[in-house]
């Protein structure tokens, strides 16, 4: 007997993108499943970034097929790519919210505003509702106290709480997380990541970009080596910390100091 | 000195009347002319060529050329096009577009300079273009270019005395008829730099006013404060 594996909730297939002629995704496969935590990880410049850029459509693909909830957001058959109307990108990324390294919170507007953002102007939800969802999603990352704020009032830790308050607000089914701690002192970046780890427990999905080996294997369902614009490897923590296949991720595990013993 | 006192007196209110017909020159120029030099920056920065290139020209031509030129020719040629204004619109015309030139120029800068992280952020939300420019690009910008804007607002208060050139009754000309009648230059001069001065003055203080009501941390003061060239992305304080 077999357990069938839960649906998929992102799945790439081939997916190229390449800047001139800089050619930084060649494609990729990649599938995140709901209520898994699946960690990137590779050596910066390896297409991390532009991978996360190219789901949410930040950036545009150039061929390949991509699948979110069942829509296919861009396709490739043969000799034909196409991307769905910006309309419909617009709707799928309102339910992929995304929580990047540098935080980018709203500078003008308090914690309040920028986590009611999302739902007031996006989903068009009333204000109150707004301000209701809002104060929830902020209740969670603890953040709450400093809802009148604002953000350059605010430590690295604290913004990156609200920034990731303002993706929840979304009622999101999956996030995702650009090095959500890069960008963090030291001493404020078990905090994120406790908030990160809590949302995988109550089943959210997360896709994840990180340096931080210690944080992959605390959380990740499953990890993928991302490198030249290809995912080299990809598994479950052991597979890849302590029986990676390729030289290329041995090295990698070795250089980051993150093997497991 | 007691000359200049009862001149005051007999001439001041008269003067008060030109000041008031620079205001409403400068008020409704500066209106149209930010409604103008916004959606020309926009135009230019839309990318696409046969919008673009038009703007651009529009802009160089408008800059390139001496004010008082541009509100000779608007004021003498419109006429032979068959559209009768008044010098006073005729005035506001030359000004408005004018000052749009030189505004979308500012405007371009500043919705430029908004973070890109920021923008990144509200796009992976899913908002529109259109909700983009109206939630975080111009609040943003506006705020960051007002001490600019500010700056040509009162440019613009003294720019208004060469509309004296097309017959508009303004602060400049009711001055010239007085001398015509009193012979006595120095004094109404004096009493129009006065004037100017205190138009001047207080509008720098009303932009400094908004600039500082309008920046996002209203709550804690910053020790220095910032020009807008140090200003950092976005317009925060960090
Ligand atoms: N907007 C861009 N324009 C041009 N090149 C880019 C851009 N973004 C990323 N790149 C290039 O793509 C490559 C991969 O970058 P990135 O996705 O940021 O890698 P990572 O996140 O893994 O460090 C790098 O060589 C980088 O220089
Ligand atoms: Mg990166």
């Amino acid at each position: 007997m077999t357990i069938e594996p839960p649906p998929p909730v992102i799945t790439l297939e081939q997916i190229y993108k390449s800047y001139g002629d800089n050619a930084v995704l060649r494609g990729v496969d990649l599938t995140v499943r709901q209520g898994e935590a699946v960690f990137l990880i590779g050596p910066s410049g390896g297409g991390k970034s532009t991978l996360l850029r190219c789901i949410n459509f930040l950036e545009r693909p150039e061929a390949g097929t991509l699948t979110f909830l069942g829509e296919t957001l861009c396709s490739q058959n043969r000799t034909n790519f196409s991307i769905a109307p910006e309309k419909q990108l617009r709707r799928a990324r309102s339910r992929m919210p995304m929580v990047f390294q540098q935080f980018n919170l709203f500078s003008h507007r308090t914690v309040l505003e920028n986590v009611m953002e999302g739902p007031v102007t996006v989903k068009k939800m009333p204000k109150n509702a707004g301000v209701g969802l809002a104060r929830e999603a902020l209740d969670r990352v603890h953040m709450l106290q400093k809802q009148d704020h604002y953000p350059d009032q605010l430590s690295g830790g604290q913004k990156q709480r609200v920034a990731i308050a303002r993706a929840l607000a979304m009622e999101p089914p999956v996030i995702l997380f650009d090095e959500p701690t890069s960008a963090l002192d030291p001493e404020l970046v078990s905090g994120v990541q406790t908030i990160i780890s809590d949302l995988s427990n109550q089943g959210l999905t997360l896709l994840v970009v990180t340096h931080d080996p210690a944080f992959v294997q605390s959380t990740a369902h499953k990890v993928c080596f991302c490198d030249d614009g290809h995912i080299l490897e990809s598994g479950t923590v052991s597979d890849i910390y302590t029986n990676p296949r390729t030289q290329r991720v041995q090295k990698f595990i070795l250089s980051s100091g993150s093997r497991m013993t | 000195m007691s000359v200049f006192w009862s001149e005051l007196q007999e001439y001041f209110p008269f003067l008060l009347k030109g000041a008031e017909v620079t205001l409403q020159l400068s008020i409704i120029s500066m209106a149209l002319g930010m409604i103008l030099g916004f959606l020309a920056a926009v135009g230019r920065l839309s990318g696409r060529k046969i919008i673009r290139w038009p703007l651009e020209a529009y802009v160089e031509i408008w800059r390139d050329t001496p004010l008082i030129v541009q509100l000779l020719l608007i004021y003498f040629s419109l006429p032979e096009l068959g559209i009768v204004l008044s010098a006073f619109w005729a005035g506001v015309l030359g000004l408005t577009l004018n000052l749009s030139a030189y505004l979308s120029e500012v405007y371009r800068a500043a919705i430029l300079a908004v973070d890109q992280g920021q923008k990144a952020a509200a796009v992976s939300l899913g908002m529109s273009p259109l909700q983009v420019y109206r939630r975080l690009i111009i609040p943003q910008a506006f705020v960051a270019c007002l001490p600019t804007q500010g700056g040509y607002f009162i440019a613009l208060l003294k720019d208004c005395s060469l509309v004296s050139f097309i017959s508009v009754n303004e602060l400049l000309r009711h001055a010239t008829i007085i001398i015509s009648n009193t012979f006595d230059s120095m004094n109404t001069y004096l009493m129009v730099a006065i004037i100017y001065f205190l138009m001047s003055f207080t509008s720098a203080r009303c932009v400094s006013y908004l600039e500082r009501k309008l920046t996002p941390s209203r709550n804690r003061k910053p020790k220095i404060k910032p020009t807008i060239s140090e200003m950092p992305q976005g317009g925060s304080i960090i």
